[in-house]
């Protein structure tokens, strides 16, 4: 460098002295390091430091790696996921939530965990007198992306026999399991919906624009199950490696302004709001739970990755080997940009909001005036949209809709998505679902449905909009 | 576009994409389009003149120091500023400042380039040193501390050398080499330290603005392969050589990550930084509050700045003092170079990513 660089151009190794961890990011942890009296119990290694009675156990990766034993783990593991789901409201006795199951680890956990609560406000149900409290209503859909993805389709019928028996064993009370294909974002009467998706998701050019447009899609179709079967939340299984992983890649792809939006533990900008309560979970830990209580996992064949999402992944893996409170720090973070306001659940307005929320909204200042609102988002990835990237649609003076919609999406699916020249968006255009193209409904700006206003005559009328 | 990397093409007598005259010579990194070097010398000094315009970073009349180590970055910077300067009339005075850290047949090679650079460019040399400033030399301090810890003083000590050779040359600026693969490297690695303050400042093209001597960075968005490049044809005369206390070629995880992404998706580079300059950060996380050192009356936010606190242990025969966290922690809550530990994910260590 100029002033320095090469001067010491320094590669030379850190101070590998301090090679301890760094302090304990999750508030829970650093809560937990308080009050137990973690650190003053120097009698043995391998005994559980929150019982002090069991072996501890280790494997689990993450801050808290060999400092449980195997109940104070589940305990635990069970902890982090119940504050995030109370000190957000994300499920409140009256909800009907949607599970979404991929067969993967994290989901099963989250489907685990959704049950026990359910299954414990159950037995407070039958043994209150009063019954005034309901019990909130679970359903699981699984996204059957075989029209996309080398799944063999014995391997995927199988899959489905495993996840129905995973369901079942899940009662009381029942819970409803939706199979879904993908191509079900596309408007039921549509009879070559598989083909045209297929033709969607070849149209992306670029390997890393592939993996991320089926990503937006699923999204779409969980979000037209839940409206379809009424539930009024969302449940993901996204863990911090996961959300890690996130962070790092809208970081690669230029989403930083939007990024905030996708890390918190609430997304309502969807019709039916996203949750994540296992925001907190470390992935080895979710994994070790799965071996500890033998729930059954199914691993689909799917292709490999290639591009940014696995360059990422591998570099993330990679610093978590190095420190392992690094996909924590990595998610604190990308916690500390500002938050957007429909990163809460909406209807809560001030009054209602249950203590533990207030608090902790106090706490990490979440206060709706600190979110600030965002005007527009982009009609294929729902990011919001920084003011540099809303395009002023009166300059598209050609008013064709596939140019109005390329023009309104963000720079980064602009770029890894979208077909470049004009005739290749216009067949793109028609590839894509109504639901998506009927996005602009969720404009709420003024501005422009204002702009809207003034080229209305040239948009397509959508006969087909299905919400 | 496709990630998968162009096929190699046989470019037997492909023209030039720019110009559609010359034979192509070069596949631009930044852009991947084939372009003959002419177009080449002109499109890499016309962004950098780009980004000064639309930057504002100099006003006509302004006395300016360039940090010049003898390395490519620099010598690139000292090259092109100047041919900026007298081709589009910035009017600024412009000077080499260079720091001698005494690190014998390394430092003292690297200078003599520098030397020649004051006599091609015409730009005046000030070379300030360890030695002057802090009465020792590199080589006197790794002979106390060892290879370990040297980083630590390497880094703060120049820094401070640079803002006092630039308080010498009474200029208005000072410019760096810092080019886009640094800034996108800094942008990770204060995600990966969870340092919100300083990745809200740390894409800006100028710091420093409230403090004595403005920095500023014109290569922020110029690609580090593309420095390369136009020192390699333009056969500039610069220095290579790694620091002989710097033993390890090591990269750092984070730029060798960046070098990958490069690979796939050269945009990559300019992605994460137009996500560093997008990030939603509060205006109240602030750095921490800025005094003056009591014993040299440099710029610190602790009862004495780093560089005193390192000279005191030196004197004092305690060199570890004030290095790394939670030992004989004085004041080093601003220390970047024992917070991290085992193989490192930075691929400088002495601080000169900490802009
Ligand atoms: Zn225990
Ligand atoms: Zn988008
Ligand atoms: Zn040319
Ligand atoms: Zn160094
Ligand atoms: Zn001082």
């Amino acid at each position: 460098m100029a002033c320095n660089g090469t001067g010491c151009k320094s590669n030379c190794y850190k101070d590998e002295e301090a090679g301890v961890a760094e302090v304990a990011s999750c508030t829970q942890s650093a809560e937990r390091t308080k009050s137990g009296a973690a650190e003053a119990n120097p009698i043995s290694d391998t005994l559980c430091i929150k019982c002090k009675v069991n072996e501890a156990i280790s494997g689990y990766g993450g801050i808290d790696d060999g400092r449980f034993c195997a109940d104070c783990f589940r305990n635990n593991l069970f902890g982090k996921f119940r504050f995030s789901v109370t000190s957000n409201a994300m499920i409140t006795p009256t909800d009907k939530v949607l599970v979404a199951f991929s067969g993967g680890p994290s989901s099963r956990v989250a489907l685990q965990f959704v049950h026990d609560m359910q299954h414990r406000a159950l037995k407070n149900f039958d043994a209150s007198r009063d019954r005034s409290l309901p019990v909130f209503g679970v359903g699981v859909v699984f996204i059957d992306e075989s029209s996309v993805s080398p799944i063999p389709s014995n391997e995927l019928e199988k899959a489905v026999k495993d996840i129905s028996s995973i369901v079942a064993s899940l009662a009381p009370p029942t819970k409803e399991l939706h199979v879904v294909p993908i191509e079900a974002v596309y408007s039921s009467e549509s009879s070559d919906r598989r083909d045209k998706l297929i033709k969607l998701v070849n149209a992306v050019s670029d390997s890393t624009g592939k993996e991320d447009i089926l990503l937006y899609l699923r999204m779409l179709a969980l979000q037209k199950v839940a409206s379809e079967f009424g539930y009024n939340r969302l449940v993901l299984g996204s863990c911090i490696s996961r959300i890690a992983r996130h962070v790092i890649s809208a970081t690669v792809k230029g989403q930083g302004y939007s990024l905030p939006a996708d890390v918190q533990y609430v997304d309502a900008r969807w019709d039916i709001p996203v949750v994540l309560p296992l925001r907190d979970c470390f992935a080895q830990e979710i994994n070790m739970l799965c071996r500890l209580d033998g729930l059954k996992t199914l691993a689909l064949s799917t292709s490999p990755h290639s591009g940014i999402n696995s360059l990422v992944s591998s570099f993330v893996q990679l610093l978590q080997e190095e420190n392992p409170s690094r996909e924590s720090t990595i998610v604190r973070t990308a916690g500390k940009l500002i938050p957007f306001h429909f990163n809460r659940i909406p209807e809560i307005v001030d009054g209602k909001v249950p203590l533990a929320t207030q608090r902790r909204q106090k706490r990490y200042s979440l206060k709706s005036n600190e979110s600030v609102s965002s005007e527009s988002f982009c009609y294929l990835c729902n990011s919001p949209l920084d003011k540099s990237e809303t395009v002023d649609l009166s300059n598209l003076e050609n008013c064709r809709s596939s140019d109005i919609f390329g023009a309104s999406c963000c720079s980064s699916c602009r770029f890894q998505i979208l077909p470049r020249d004009t005739t290749s968006l216009e067949q793109f255009y028609t590839l894509l679902p109504h639901f998506l193209v009927a996005r602009s409904k969720q404009v709420n700006n003024r501005n422009l449905s204002l702009l809207r206003e003034q080229i209305q005559d040239c948009l397509l009328s959508d006969s087909e909009d299905e919400t | 576009m496709d990630e998968t990397g162009a096929k190699p093409k046989r470019s037997g007598a492909r023209l030039c994409c720019t110009c559609n005259q010359r034979r192509a010579a070069l596949k631009r990194p930044k852009t991947l389009e084939q372009i003959c070097r002419e177009c080449f010398y002109d499109v890499f000094e016309e962004e950098i003149h780009q980004v000064i315009v639309t930057n504002q970073l100099f006003k006509p009349g302004e006395r300016v120091a360039l940090g010049a180590s003898g390395g490519k970055d620099s010598t690139v910077l000292a090259y092109v500023l100047s041919k900026l300067n007298k081709k589009h009339n910035y009017g600024l005075d412009l000077f080499l400042l260079s720091v001698d850290e005494g690190i014998t047949g390394y430092r003292d090679d690297s200078l003599e380039t520098v030397k020649r650079n004051e006599i091609q460019y015409g730009l005046p040399l000030k070379i300030i040193s360890y030695k002057d400033l802090y009465g020792w030399t590199m080589d006197e301090i790794v002979k106390v501390i060892g290879l370990k810890n040297n980083c630590t003083f390497c880094g703060v000590f120049r820094r401070q050398a640079l803002d006092r050779g630039a308080a010498f040359l009474k200029v208005d600026k000072l410019v760096t080499g810092h080019n886009a693969d640094d800034i996108a490297e800094t942008v990770l690695l204060n995600i990966l330290r969870g340092d919100i303050a300083r990745l809200s400042r740390c894409t800006s093209i100028t710091t420093g603005e409230d403090g004595p001597i403005p920095r500023c960075k014109p290569f922020k968005y110029t690609y580090e392969k593309e420095i390369v490049m136009y020192a390699y044809f333009k056969r500039l005369d610069y220095f290579s050589t790694e620091c002989i206390y710097s033993p390890n070629a090591y990269r750092g995880f984070a730029r060798e990550f960046i070098k990958d992404l490069e690979r796939i998706r050269p945009r990559a580079i300019l992605d994460i930084i137009k996500s560093g300059e997008n990030f939603r950060i509060s205006t109240t996380t602030k750095m921490p509050e800025q005094g003056t050192c009591e014993r040299c009356g440099y710029i610190s936010s602790q009862k004495w700045c780093k560089a005193c606190v390192l000279l005191e242990g030196l004197n004092r025969g305690l060199p570890k003092l004030g290095i790394g966290k939670g030992r004989i922690s004085v004041n080093d809550s601003e220390d970047r170079n024992g917070s991290d530990r085992g193989k490192s994910i930075a691929s400088k260590q002495c601080g000169t990513l900490d802009f």
